[in-house]
């Protein structure tokens, strides 16, 4: 398991040192090849034997985060490689310089591994650094093409996260401070292993206190409505890899720190309170973000409104709870992080191709490079819900357990994601089809990712390995 | 009222009288030390009263009474309050009468008398300076009423001698809700003192005075008792921060001799040092604009309502 | 609140005093209108907070937080303010703070903001333990006050005081509540503020380069319809 945290680390400082040469996008990609099989090993053994505790507490893997762990390995290392030609056509272009493709690679390192470390710890604490890290590592990397805008989402985005993750340390400190008179003094009480033997002694009134404080500050890094702001701009600035994993890796990581609050919370207070927050934050985040599809011009900024669709989904499929809507949530994260990774990759080459980013001028992929075309339009068919890609699965039950466990909100879901169908379809196929304004790339674009994290998303549609249906049991009785 | 009561409260009235052109002296010889420029002597505030005292009055045509007998009004009523204040002791035969909204009441009177005389003779200079007077008590009154009511809330009742008797005479302790009050009564006292940063007491040009304007047609006697009462109020002021801030070694009731005996140089020796802070505060900063006069008066406000605010939380 | 101040042993009433210190110089960086004062009384801040906590370790005889005193001396009292200054040198920017609303407004949501967290505050303070729980609600109205600088300032730096006070405030907090939390998340915390000043300040030059100047209204044209 320490291969998993320390991979990334030795990859970090060795690409600060040689980033800028061309065989640095090869060693990015060796890195995350190195930490997807440490990552595999782990899964492998976390699954067979039950959860385990690492490092005298400090580090703990169950299920449930060992799952997402080999997720942010297997998109980071695909990522990689889509980078690698990527980054080299940005270069060639002259919007990127040496010094900068350097700071790129080696914060791509480090972003991964705080997010590892995020998932990995125990400590909330710990957990609490590691998210605030995770946000100073890509900070400088959304404004990595020095262009107004960027400057301007690279800020919105720094401080709108830092005055989010400070309301989450007020929350962690009220959770130590519950959890420090069952738990005594020292680091120990902010073990989550620790806290989750004692769920059900904490203080009420502090935990949910605390609870909504966490909410609000990590929920800040999940997108939820109204927190949401500095999302669009930070996806639609930053290079389209950096877009790719913070919709496909850095949402779902804050999103499994609300949950393991969650978790605590219900032991302790033993009403919906948790529930109905998240069920209504997640509810407003796909209402709102549906309805504002239709405004966005740029393409980038269509897809980041519809990572925080699909992020309140799962948190409303996660705030509903039980074993069907936990499996779905579960589900979706994952098979959202493949799908609208592929998309940005996709985006990512098409807009390199024509040079814009706007939608309107952006026309008839399929003609001059059909690998592009046809990833992007199968990509936006799974991430709206089209059979038989996985995403209407996990769609499918979150529907189902909502009609029968809260049938208000079912009208509202189908609504928005009709919304959302309409408004994204209708953009997307006039760029796919149509005359081309495109250009020759002086590179192959890497399109290999994409369809192979389409396939995976299919497969997951219409047959799920038991293996990964037994995986995912356990991790929703883990959360409750 | 005892003999000795009665002999007390006329000692603290008198060492007030003697001690406020002394007070005066020593802030100006603090500020020359402080801006490296040769002081004017520490006594030359005496030596002005006694040249004004022997002068002849030149009053204008059209004054009215009040014109006339404004500056006995208010060399009256700041001498009461150097009466009431507790300088010396807590326990004076005056000290039912020392409430501080009453002693607020005083300083009111004394203002609005300036005020009205100042427009009495009809000169431009007059009616501008007690407009921007008015203006500048109107936003120090609330100012001055919450931080008393801040400073009452520790002892309960708003009566100085007994404020006095809670902070000095019982057991040591630190009230944050003090610091507020504090720094937000220091802020008021300058502006009700005519000090910098409000207005300047040295300055004659036309668009920076306030207490100037309104007393440029006095001369003579008129004078003298309206430079006396000024210094007054700046002692009285003082007074009233030791005694809510600093009460240490007020005496404690009236009959106390060797107490009163001994109070009187801890007075002169905090007055010094208040003097000197005075002198400081109005070296380095500079004078604002009057349109600046309520936000600094508000910033003093909000203090105190701040300090009332820790009070209720800390409970103390 | 019913508890009487001579009550409490003089540590305690150390520790309530430097508590309303603090709030004293949140509520003045509210008023400030020049930038050096807002560094000057950010490092007083600092000083505050590393005085109470190490008045806290001698007290409740926790020596890691004599490390975490010292932390916090050498981060936020000598080596954050003088990165300040230095910025500021470099970027010649010696302007007036401008507010988005005037400031005698300011202060008066501020002083709504000090009621409200006082009141949030007094419920979770009586379930604690230690002898300084009282503070926890001055700590929480400045975090509020400090907030509310962040959210009405135009220029960039007294945005970024205002947040990196806003962290004091969570400090004194952790300190208050609970005398501090464990070592390695204070470490964590520290290293993730020098981190982000350090990002913060790279990040000023390049916005300086591409606007020629700090002020925030440059930075407000992403929007749906003006994006083109």
């Amino acid at each position: 398991m320490l291969f998993v945290l320390g991979l990334p680390i030795a990859g970090a400082l060795v690409l600060a040192a040689i980033g800028h040469r061309t065989q640095a996008a090869a060693v990015n990609v060796a890195v995350c090849f190195a930490t997807l099989l440490a990552a595999a090993l782990l899964t492998v053994r976390v699954i067979s034997e039950g959860p385990m505790l690492v490092l005298d507490r400090l580090f703990f893997v169950d299920s449930f985060n060992v799952f997402l762990v080999a997720l942010t390995a297997f998109v980071g290392f695909t990522t990689a490689i889509f980078s690698s030609p990527y980054m080299r056509i940005e270069h060639e272009h002259g919007r990127l310089t040496a010094g900068r493709l350097r700071l790129y690679h080696s914060m791509f390192q480090l972003f991964n591994f705080t997010m590892l470390l995020a998932l990995l710890t125990n400590n909330m604490g710990i957990l609490w650094v590691a998210m605030e890290a995770a946000t100073l590592t890509t900070v400088l990397l959304v404004s990595l093409y020095r262009t107004p805008a960027s400057l301007e989402a690279a800020w919105k985005y720094f401080i709108l996260c830092g005055v989010g993750i400070a309301q989450a340390l007020f929350g962690t400190i009220l959770l130590y401070f519950a959890a420090e008179k069952l738990l005594g003094a020292g680091g120990g009480a902010l073990l989550w292993t620790e806290l989750n033997g004692v769920k059900n002694q904490l203080e009420p009134t502090v935990l949910s206190l605390a609870f909504v404080f966490l909410l609000v500050g990590y929920g800040t890094k999940v997108g939820l409505v109204p927190l949401h702001n500095w999302l669009p701009d930070a996806h639609a600035e930053g290079p389209t890899p950096v877009s790719a994993v913070l919709s496909g890796l850095l949402l779902n990581v804050a999103l499994y720190a609300v949950v393991r609050c969650k978790v605590l919370v219900d032991g302790s207070l033993n009403t919906s309170f948790a529930k109905g927050l998240m069920m209504g934050f997640g509810l407003l985040s796909v209402v709102v973000a549906a309805f504002l599809l239709s405004r966005q011009k740029d393409i980038k900024r269509l897809f980041a409104y519809s990572s925080i669709e699909h992020m309140g989904i799962i948190t409303f499929a996660f705030g509903m709870g039980g074993p069907i809507a936990n499996f779905a949530g579960l589900l979706h994260m994952t098979v959202h992080s493949l799908t609208k990774s592929a998309i940005f990759f996709a985006v990512g080459h098409a807009a390199q191709k024509t040079g814009t980013q706007l939608m309107d001028d952006i026309r008839g992929l399929i003609t001059t490079r059909p690998a592009i075309g046809w990833g992007l339009i199968l990509g936006t068919l799974a991430i709206l819900g089209m059979p038989p890609f996985g995403v209407f699965a996990s769609e499918f039950l979150i529907l189902t357990t909502a009609i029968h466990d809260q049938p208000w909100a079912t009208p509202l879901l189908l609504l928005a994601l009709g919304v959302a169908f309409a408004a994204v379809f209708s953009k997307v196929q006039p760029m796919v089809f149509g005359e081309t304004t495109a250009k020759r790339l002086p590179y192959r674009p890497a399109m290999a990712p994409v369809f192979v994290h389409l396939a995976i998303v299919l497969m997951l549609g219409l047959w799920i390995p038991p293996v990964l249906a037994d995986w995912y049991r356990q991790a929703a009785k883990l959360i409750g | 009222m005892t003999p000795t009561g009665f002999l007390s409260q006329l000692l603290q009235l008198v060492i007030a009288l003697l001690l406020a052109p002394l007070l005066l002296g020593w802030v100006n010889q603090c500020r020359g030390w402080l801006q490296n420029k040769s002081a004017p002597p520490l006594l030359l505030p005496y030596r002005t009263i006694r040249k004004l005292f022997h002068k002849d009055a030149v009053i204008a045509e059209n004054a009215s009474p009040i014109f006339r007998t404004m500056p006995y009004i208010i060399f009256g009523a700041m001498a009461l309050a150097a009466a009431i204040v507790p300088s010396l002791a807590t326990d004076l035969p005056f000290a039912q009468a020392a409430d501080a909204i009453a002693l607020v009441g005083l300083f009111a009177l004394a203002r609005v008398f300036i005020a009205l005389a100042a427009m009495d003779i009809g000169t431009a200079f007059g009616s501008m300076g007690a407009r921007r007077e008015m203006f500048v008590g109107f936003l120090a009154e609330p100012a001055l009423l919450m931080v008393l009511f801040t400073a009452s809330l520790i002892s309960g009742s708003t009566s100085l001698p007994t404020i006095v008797d809670t902070l000095a005479h019982r057991e040591i302790a630190i009230y944050p809700s003090l610091a507020f009050a504090g720094v937000a009564f220091t802020m008021v006292s300058l502006a009700e003192n005519a000090r910098i940063p409000i207005d300047n007491p040295a300055t004659h040009l036309e668009l920076t005075m306030i207490h100037e304007a309104m007393i440029l047609e006095y001369s003579a006697r008129h004078l003298a008792l309206i430079e006396w009462a000024s210094a007054l109020k700046l002692f009285n002021y003082s007074c009233i921060g030791l005694a809510l801030f600093l009460p240490f070694g007020i005496a404690q009731g009236s009959d106390d001799w060797l107490a009163i005996l001994g109070a009187t140089p801890v007075l002169v020796a905090k007055l010094a040092v208040g003097g000197f802070a005075l002198a400081l505060i109005e070296t380095f900063s500079a004078k604002v604009r009057i349109f600046r006069a309520p936000e600094f008066l508000g910033t003093a406000f909000l203090l105190a309502v701040l300090g009332m605010l820790v009070n209720l939380l800390l409970g103390s | 609140m019913a508890h009487t101040i001579a009550g409490l042993p003089l540590w305690a009433q150390l520790i309530n005093l430097l508590a309303a210190v603090l709030l004293l110089l949140a509520f003045a960086m509210l008023a400030q209108r020049r930038v050096l004062s807002l560094i000057n009384l950010f490092a007083a801040q600092g000083l505050a907070l590393a005085c109470s906590t190490a008045i806290v370790a001698f007290a409740t005889a926790q020596p890691h937080l004599y490390w975490s005193a010292g932390l916090t001396l050498v981060l936020k009292v000598a080596l954050l303010p003088w990165l300040l200054h230095h910025l500021i040198r470099k970027l010649d920017v010696r302007w007036d703070v401008e507010g988005l609303i005037n400031i005698p407004t300011t202060m008066l949501i501020g002083i709504v903001l000090v009621v409200f967290s006082f009141n949030l505050a007094v419920p979770i303070s009586q379930l604690a333990n230690t002898v300084t729980r009282s503070t926890l609600g001055i700590a929480t109205a400045s975090v509020m006050l400090s907030f509310l600088m962040m959210i009405t300032r135009r220029k960039a730096i007294p945005q970024v005081i205002g947040f990196l006070s806003m962290e004091n405030g969570l400090f004194f907090a952790a300190t208050s509540a609970t005398y501090g939390m464990p070592m390695v998340v204070e470490l964590g915390i520290a290293l993730d503020v020098l981190v982000g000043m350090l990002i913060l300040g790279v990040f000023f030059f390049q916005i300086r380069e591409q606007f020629d100047s700090l002020d925030l209204k440059h930075l407000e044209k992403l929007k749906e319809e003006s994006h083109l």
